[in-house]
């Protein structure tokens, strides 16, 4: 099958859902109030496009989300680059740090809006606990699988410790830490609209709280799509980003199985 | 008989007396209980090929890694040029027998990373590598990373990675093992070519024995493991340099071998049955 057949089925699958559902609208069989006409979210949409305040609300969320993430992810290699290499400091860390990635991390929320006010901070704190667990094993498993004989090599060839992380034991943890990265990108945008959903003023999920609280279904469901297409947004960009940095991978387009 | 003493020095093809390069005295290596290699004795001298030929599993590769400060002897001493091993060593080159380029590095830039640890400048090290990356025939290769090169070709970068160095001793563990033979053939010419340049002392560690008596100056059988030992040591007096797919007819050769085998033999069965 080629690549133009399969475009065409796509497209064809999503004419097949939209409008079915458009018409279910149309002839009463779905109720508008559980299931608003996807022509009204298009425009709840549009509308939300052309609106200048919108962006105010997105911005929000981003910095939210690019803050969790960046601290997340910054923390979460730091440490586990660490504990990676240090097999005495993870034996004595890991029952803490099992209990901790045990929690449930919506139930800490209200206690981040206790600490750190309904502001932005509040929502970063809860995407970084999100992201910091995922990006952290990853980077230790990463450093632990690098291949022994490869490291073996370095040394002989006379690389001390600090050569050793630049040259060996980070490229070996990049491809792990690049793949969780695209995993912990969700992860950030659930913890800035958890977040924001809790307790907030402004962002995308407070517009999508706010709307359930009218029982405006049209806002949620406009809310949702907008959401969907931040997340595919920000997945491209890394995308892009994956490519240019392994460039040394057979298959650095396909290993990103997580 | 439990231990040869082996003595390498008469073996060697130049008139004067060579100074040992690589001296293991009575080293055993364990692993907890496990002993792999018990009570060897050693010496290699300054520009001597040894190859070293025994059993799978008889311990072979802990004996280069003694060499090699990557393992620590459980009693004995390793010296290499007089100075004891103790930790990793810098001055020599080791050719692994899986691959051990850095896959994110060019092969370039796994040429260099010898001289850039040791702190060579920039460009001078980016000369040095061209020369070398050209000696082992890989002109247009430098901005190939080792997953678009073939199994030789990356094997000819490990070689110029470990040569460019300069070591006193290059060890060798299997290298061409995982090669068509042909490709072997032609890898064990270079080589061999490569090492009469500049001669040093080197260890190589197979399994074929073939390739033990085309290569070495000296073949050295080691007795199945666990507490293996070196039970014999084979002068090989055939003329350099050596085309190692032709020298395979030559009489001399299939004497020698005939020889090594019945010695080999035994200590090949010995570890079929305990492997069985």
């Amino acid at each position: 099958m080629n690549a133009m057949t399969e475009r065409m089925i796509q497209l064809g699958l999503l004419v097949v859902i939209v409008g079915g559902w458009q018409l279910g609208v149309e002839a009463g069989v779905i109720d508008v109030f559980f299931f608003p006409a996807p022509f009204d979210i298009m425009k709840q949409i549009v509308a939300w496009i052309i609106d200048p305040g919108f962006y105010r609300h997105v911005s929000i969320t981003l910095t939210e989300t690019v803050l969790g993430y960046v601290i997340g992810t910054a923390l979460g290699v730091a440490a586990g680059v660490w504990l990676g290499l240090s097999r005495g400091a993870y034996r004595i860390l890991d029952p803490f740090i099992k209990a901790l990635n045990a929690i449930p991390r919506v139930v800490l929320a209200p206690i981040f809006v206790l600490w750190l006010g309904l502001g932005l901070w509040s929502k970063v704190a809860l995407s970084v606990t999100l992201v910091f667990f995922i990006t952290f094993f990853n980077a230790m498993q990463g450093v632990r699988e690098v291949n022994p004989v490869v490291l073996a090599n370095a040394r002989i060839l006379g690389a001390k410790r600090s050569s050793l992380l630049t040259h060996v034991y980070f490229p070996a943890a990049a491809s792990w830490i690049l793949s969780s990265l695209r995993t912990s990108v969700g992860f950030a945008v659930v913890g800035a609209i958890i977040g924001e959903y809790l307790g907030a003023s402004a962002g995308l999920g407070y517009l999508i709280a706010q709307a359930e609280g009218n029982f405006d279904a049209v806002g949620v469901f406009a809310g949702i799509m907008i959401l969907a297409m931040f997340v595919l947004i920000i997945d491209r960009i890394l995308d892009i980003a994956e490519a240019r940095l392994i460039k040394w991978s057979p298959h650095s387009t396909e290993s990103r199985a997580t | 008989m439990a231990l040869a003493v082996v003595k390498s020095a008469t073996t060697m093809m130049s008139p004067d007396k060579p100074r040992p390069m690589v001296s293991i005295d009575s080293v055993t290596m364990s692993f907890g209980t496990f002993i792999a290699v018990q009570n060897v004795n050693l010496t290699v001298a300054d520009g001597e090929f040894l190859a070293i030929v025994g059993p799978t599993g008889c311990g072979k590769s802990t004996i280069l890694n003694a060499i090699a400060g990557l393992l620590k002897p459980a009693s004995g001493t390793v010296s290499i040029d007089g100075a004891p091993v103790h930790g990793v060593q810098n001055n020599i080159g080791y050719l692994f027998q899986q691959d051990a380029l850095l896959p994110w590095k060019t092969a370039l830039e796994n040429v260099e990373l010898g001289p850039m640890f040791k702190g060579t400048g920039a460009n001078e090290r980016r000369e040095q590598s061209m020369k070398w990356l050209a000696k082992v025939g890989l002109k247009g290769f430098e901005q190939r990373y080792p997953h678009q090169l073939s199994g030789g070709q990356r094997k000819r970068v490990q070689m110029a990675q470990a040569l460019i160095t300069g070591p006193k001793v290059i060890l060798m563990d299997e290298p061409f093992s995982a090669l068509d033979i042909h490709t072997r053939h032609l890898m064990q010419n270079e080589l061999l070519a490569l090492w009469q340049e500049e001669r040093r002392a080197v260890v190589m560690i197979t399994h074929d024995l073939e390739e033990a008596i085309a290569l070495g100056d000296r073949v050295v059988v080691l007795a199945a493991g666990p507490c293996s030992h070196v039970i014999d040591s084979f002068p090989v007096d055939l003329a350099r340099p050596r085309d190692v797919s032709e020298i395979k007819l030559d009489p001399r050769f299939m004497d020698l071998y005939r020889n090594i085998w019945s010695s080999l033999r035994g200590e090949v069965e010995k570890s079929y049955e305990r492997h069985d």
